[in-house]
């Protein structure tokens, strides 16, 4: 029982490790270039910082999630898993909210501040950052999940043996 | 006899008091209505925050033609969704308030350890999730983006964009006071249901 509450639990960080770096790379490998009125222009992630910052706490989040997957069963280190996760799942949520937005006036533009939608001459671009955008939520989810399975399964043993 | 002559010595020396009610915790009430204040402030700020001002659009001969631009809240999708959240948490910091003062009769430890470390956390995630939508909108607007032609518009709105600042730093300061209170109070209804 204990063995296959651990594969799965594996299986989950495998699944949010694969999800982060997933995101990683599709927001880093979305690049298209543009002529607007003689103008070329090419839109990269590094135009803004929302998505800079979204790369950067992806990137941190899945270094973590692969140095976790190899922390063997019985270690004292699992309590500090759980403050990392709880700290780390913030910072994945708020740099994933961040991009959401940035993403929502790029498509939607906003009338009263005069921003001009830019999907419509930039349309890969646009589907790129929606699947990055698809992934880390994909991952927000399962470290959520994760974060609540360790809060139950890290600290209820410790109810269990002290009775 | 021999047994009973120890028995009333070690009761005799033993200091201390068995504790049928657990003590009450100062600390952690005092840090969830400071949380409460902060996001309560955010909110309000937040929603009343308004500017309108004059501009001069074109010149017809001498006399200049103004127009009343108003920078409201609504207008910003993020910023909605920021009042909401906070305005949320700040109704789960009360809820919170509340049981803490009340909840001692509360039986069933071990649901309320699950029911209060669930919902803080979804608190959490929640507060994070509005502070990181309003403060990507407010670095655009101060900020602008040149390779997308959006102009800044804090140069513009200068009180509008100020009082939006202030309410992001309250949000901040308590998303933070929520992240310790969580792991706080998580702690302590532990070592409640350990004893």
């Amino acid at each position: 029982m204990a063995k296959t509450s651990r594969i799965c639990h594996l299986l989950l960080r495998f699944l949010a490790f694969s999800a982060t770096l997933s995101a990683v790379i599709v927001m880093v490998s979305s690049h298209e270039r543009a002529t607007f009125f003689n103008v070329s222009f090419e839109a990269k992630y590094t135009t803004s910082p929302a998505l800079k910052y979204f790369v950067i706490a992806n990137s941190v989040v899945t270094v973590y999630g692969f140095l976790v997957l190899f922390l063997p069963a019985e270690s004292l280190l699992w309590r500090l898993v759980v403050a990392m996760d709880m700290v780390l799942t913030m910072l994945l949520i708020s740099s994933l909210s961040a991009a959401l937005a940035i993403a929502q006036v790029a498509k939607q533009g906003n009338n009263s501040a005069a921003w001009l939608p830019i999907c419509g001459s930039v349309p890969k671009f646009c589907n790129h950052i929606t699947g990055a955008l698809i992934a880390s939520f994909i991952g927000v989810i399962i470290y959520m999940i994760l974060l609540l399975h360790s809060i139950h399964s890290v600290l209820d043993p410790l109810l269990l043996k002290k009775t | 006899m021999a047994s009973g002559n120890e028995e009333q010595k070690i009761e005799s020396g033993s200091n201390v008091v068995p504790q049928t009610k657990p003590k009450k915790d100062w600390i952690l009430l005092s840090l969830r209505v400071v949380t409460f204040f902060a996001t309560v402030s955010a909110t309000i700020v937040m929603s009343l925050n308004k500017q309108t001002k004059n501009f001069v659009v074109a010149t017809i001969g001498t006399t200049p033609i103004t127009v009343p631009l108003t920078a409201k809240f609504q207008h910003t999708p993020a910023f909605v969704y920021f009042v909401v959240a906070n305005g949320i948490v700040s109704v789960h910091n009360l809820v919170m308030i509340a049981m803490d003062i009340l909840g001692h009769k509360f039986h069933n430890r071990g649901l309320q350890l699950a029911l209060i470390a669930v919902l803080d956390t979804m608190a959490l995630a929640l507060a994070s999730s509005g502070d990181g939508a309003a403060t990507a909108m407010a670095e655009l607007g101060r900020n602008g983006n040149s390779h997308a032609k959006w102009n800044k518009i804090c140069d513009n709105f200068e009180a509008y964009c100020n009082r939006g600042g202030g309410a992001l730093i309250a949000s901040f300061i308590g998303l933070i006071l929520l992240l310790i209170v969580t792991v706080m109070s998580i702690n302590k209804l532990l070592k409640l249901n350990r004893n």
